[in-house]
């Protein structure tokens, strides 16, 4: 067997894999009937879903920007934002929230699903929550405790647990019950360190409400831990595994009661660093950068995205249809093959947005779609090529060869310069603009591949002796 | 049978000068419509559930928010877009609450742009186009180096740039009318569609420009015109099937791609339409006419000595 028939063999695998993985369902569906009727085990092919960008599944999308002025380490300051709202927002539930920092002092939020923007906006921009927390008694923990289990096992039936009487006690905190004293009664933090083991400690000062509570709470919690929390979580990383989450529990236990509206934060691994970022977050009394209201916002309702999905794929799928068309009046059997290896390019590209992952946004679909459109320009200048070299008197295989290699200079050019102009527009312009011209570059790319290399393996394989006598189909 | 595209030039000439000369007059008298990305502001679509309300119901509705200004656009059978100035978030809800007064409704998009983030997206935009150009001329300037009899490099990315804006000022044409007429804005979709129109228009002039420089390799310098001529003829083929298999695709979008990529697939069809225009009879065209030119200037100073 020839080397062609084996590269052949190759692209018809890459292109089975391809289409498999960009539309698992039918092949899924397959391997289940057969699985039950001849009672094997076959493994269903992974399925992955693809990413899809906020105007395509719905949600907000907030630009914020950074008040940097007076703030010596600006960089420092600005990751520390997005992590503490990276933190508020996965309290909020949202399903892969996307926090990230634009430029020097933007921060971009994206919220796939929410529709609630007010709630959103209040939920990032609130002052940090700072709260001391007393132990609830045996009894009153056992209602919350109860509560949670019957969370547990109704979720692990599937059942919705918002139909649950009363189901928001379980997210309370089933040992530690709030105070009165929150921080609002809060005057300033400073860091300070220890006289004896120089650790640093951060040292909170109340107003005089807020020592007389802190007095109260103290005098009839001796001997028992009041729980400091900010924002809902422990205000330290007291087990020391880098990140703050349900394991750790900053409760340190009241020794007296104590006067003067002074308390100290102290212990774990506190560092310097995070002695500093705690006691700037408690007197920033936002953030640890002002941020204000969003410079710009987005929201998407789930209709019209799903709207919007829809019909550009089917657009789409109307434009491929008729490429083929035209593809096969106008060029018949060469037109056919390069109409497979179209099909082909749509799954080979389809594979590569899932596996990257490519975000796809409405403007990165039109990119793909007017991708197949210009995809089979090779293979017009090709088979344009094929013709006169037929005519100028060439033998078959000949004008193949011959057409594929003159036609490469003017595809090469004008496909580089198509390039240029997209990696113009990713790297200058918007994120609208960069979601197109990703897949349209990825587009160029991949129909150079499936335009030259498949339609080449193809013609070779396909056009033999048999074609002299049935000169109409080229 | 062959057609010479050289012969009609100065038809060819006319029927784009004067395009451009109405696009010109367009932008002049009416201007550019550009879209709350670049100038800030908010938008706001809403579909209600039965019957939409009058325009004036609406703006009446919403007089008490004073927020200025508001442009009420129907959508599809019974939604609406808004355009108004920006407003903070609570005022954005309470429009909504008076909208709900009005008549039943739900909000399917709602976007705001403040000042500072439209002022930096127009930047960038002329930033992106300029940098376009600037290397789509480059490279033509580069590819073609070779070729320098009987007309030199240069003249091929000054063709093929005057062939550029021509098809992408037409588009920019017609947008300020449809802009003038039916508030159609100029938004950041329309932008990426006019550089890659940039980008196609190109593509197609230089498949013809290769063709001359095979040409000129092939059959010596003589008789250029010829050479243009017969290039443009063995490419015409070509130049019409791309342009034909992209322009279905674009159709396919503009009539079942939803709303949103309606403006962005009509951009493209003008831009891409005008570009095959231009490429076949602009760009060759002008590279005859230019070289003429050149070698009459020189026949008459060889006659004065």
């Amino acid at each position: 067997m020839q080397q062609k028939y084996y590269i052949f063999i190759g692209v018809i695998v890459l292109a089975l894999l391809a289409g498999i993985f960009s539309y698992p369902n039918y092949f899924n569906k397959g391997v289940d009937f057969l699985n039950s009727k001849m009672s094997w085990t076959l493994p269903h092919f992974p399925e992955k879903q693809f990413v899809l960008g906020l105007d395509l599944q719905g949600g907000v999308s907030l630009v914020y920007q950074a008040d940097l002025t007076d703030i010596a380490d600006p960089a420092g300051a600005m990751s520390g934002l997005r992590d503490v709202i990276e933190r508020r927002v996965n309290m909020f539930g949202v399903s892969e929230p996307v926090v990230q920092i634009q430029g020097q002092d933007r921060l971009i939020v994206e919220l796939p699903g929410v529709t609630d923007v007010q709630q959103a906006i209040q939920m990032i921009g609130q002052t940090p929550y700072l709260e001391f927390d007393e132990q609830r008694t045996a009894e009153e923990s056992q209602p919350v405790l109860d509560k949670i289990k019957e969370i547990q096992d109704a979720q692990a039936k599937g059942e919705d647990i918002t139909k649950i009487d009363n189901w928001q006690l379980a997210l309370e905190n089933p040992y530690f019950k709030p105070t009165e004293l929150t921080g609002k009664y809060l005057t300033k933090a400073t860091v300070a360190f220890d006289q004896t083991t120089y650790k640093p400690e951060v040292q909170l000062q109340f107003n005089d409400d807020g020592a007389k509570l802190f007095e109260e709470i103290t005098a009839r919690n001796i001997q028992k831990p009041i729980a400091i929390f900010l924002d809902g979580a422990s205000i330290i990383d007291t087990n020391g595994d880098g990140k703050i989450d349900g394991q750790d529990l900053y409760a340190p236990v009241v020794q007296d009661k104590i006067t003067g509206g002074k308390a100290v934060i102290s212990g774990g691994t506190m560092t310097n660093q995070v002695a500093n970022s705690i006691a700037s977050r408690l007197n920033s009394g936002a953030l640890p950068v002002k941020i204000g209201a969003p410079i710009s916002q987005e929201t998407i309702g789930p209709t019209l995205g799903s709207v919007s999905l829809q019909k550009s794929l089917i657009a789409g799928l109307y434009g491929l249809l008729a490429v083929v068309i035209f593809m096969v009046l106008f060029y018949r059997f060469p037109g056919l093959l390069a109409s497979v290896a179209l099909v082909i390019y749509v799954a080979l590209v389809l594979s590569i947005f899932k596996l990257i992952p490519v975000t796809l946004t409405l403007a990165g679909i039109g990119g793909f779609v007017l991708s197949i459109g210009m995809a089979v320009d090779a293979n017009i200048l090709i088979f344009a090529r094929m013709k006169e070299e037929i005519k100028a008197g060439r033998s078959l295989s000949g004008a193949i060869d011959e057409g594929f290699k003159r036609a490469w200079p003017s595809i090469r050019d004008s496909n580089f310069n198509s390039l240029i102009v997209c990696a113009i527009l990713f790297f200058v312009a918007t994120s609208f603009i960069k979601g197109f011209a990703f897949t349209l570059a990825l587009g160029i790319l991949v129909s150079l591949f499936s335009a030259i290399f498949i339609t080449r393996i193809f013609l070779q394989v396909f056009v033999g002796k048999w074609v002299e006598k049935a000169k109409w189909l080229l | 049978m062959q057609f010479n595209f050289t012969k009609y030039s100065r038809v060819y000439y006319i029927v784009s000068g004067v395009l451009i000369i109405a696009t010109i007059f367009s932008l002049f008298m009416f201007g550019l419509k550009f879209g709350i990305e670049f100038v800030g502001g908010s938008n706001m679509e809403i579909t209600f559930q039965s019957q939409r309300p009058s325009n004036e119901e609406i703006q009446s509705a919403l007089n008490s928010l004073n927020i200025g200004e508001i442009t009420i656009q129907p959508i599809g059978g019974n939604g609406a877009i808004l355009k108004f100035k920006g407003v903070d978030e609570a005022t954005h809800q309470q429009i909504l609450v008076e909208i709900n007064k009005v008549a039943p409704s739900a909000e399917k998009s709602f976007q705001y742009i403040g000042p500072s983030i439209g002022q930096e997206l127009r930047n960038k935009t002329e930033l992106a186009i300029v940098l376009a150009l600037l290397a789509i001329t480059l490279y033509i300037a580069f590819a073609f180096r070779k070729v320098s009899r009987p007309v030199s490099s240069w003249k091929y990315g000054i063709a093929s740039l005057i062939a550029l804006f021509h098809d992408v000022l037409i588009p920019i044409g017609v947008f300020s009318i449809l802009g003038h007429l039916y508030n159609v804005e100029i938004t950041i979709p329309i932008i990426a569609a006019l550089l890659t129109v940039l980008g196609f228009s190109v593509h197609d002039t230089i498949v013809i420009f290769d063709r001359i420089r095979e040409n000129i390799f092939r059959r010596g310098m003589d008789e250029f015109e010829d050479t243009v001529n017969w290039s443009l003829n063995q490419t015409l083929g070509r130049s019409l099937s791309t342009v034909f298999s992209t322009l279905i695709v674009l159709i396919a979008i503009y009539f079942f791609g939803g709303e949103t990529l309606q403006y962005f697939s009509l951009a493209l069809i003008i831009g891409i339409t005008s570009g095959a225009y231009s490429s076949i009879f602009l760009a060759g065209p002008l590279l005859v006419s230019w070289y003429k030119w050149s070698a009459g200037k020189e026949l008459k100073n060889t006659l004065k000595r």
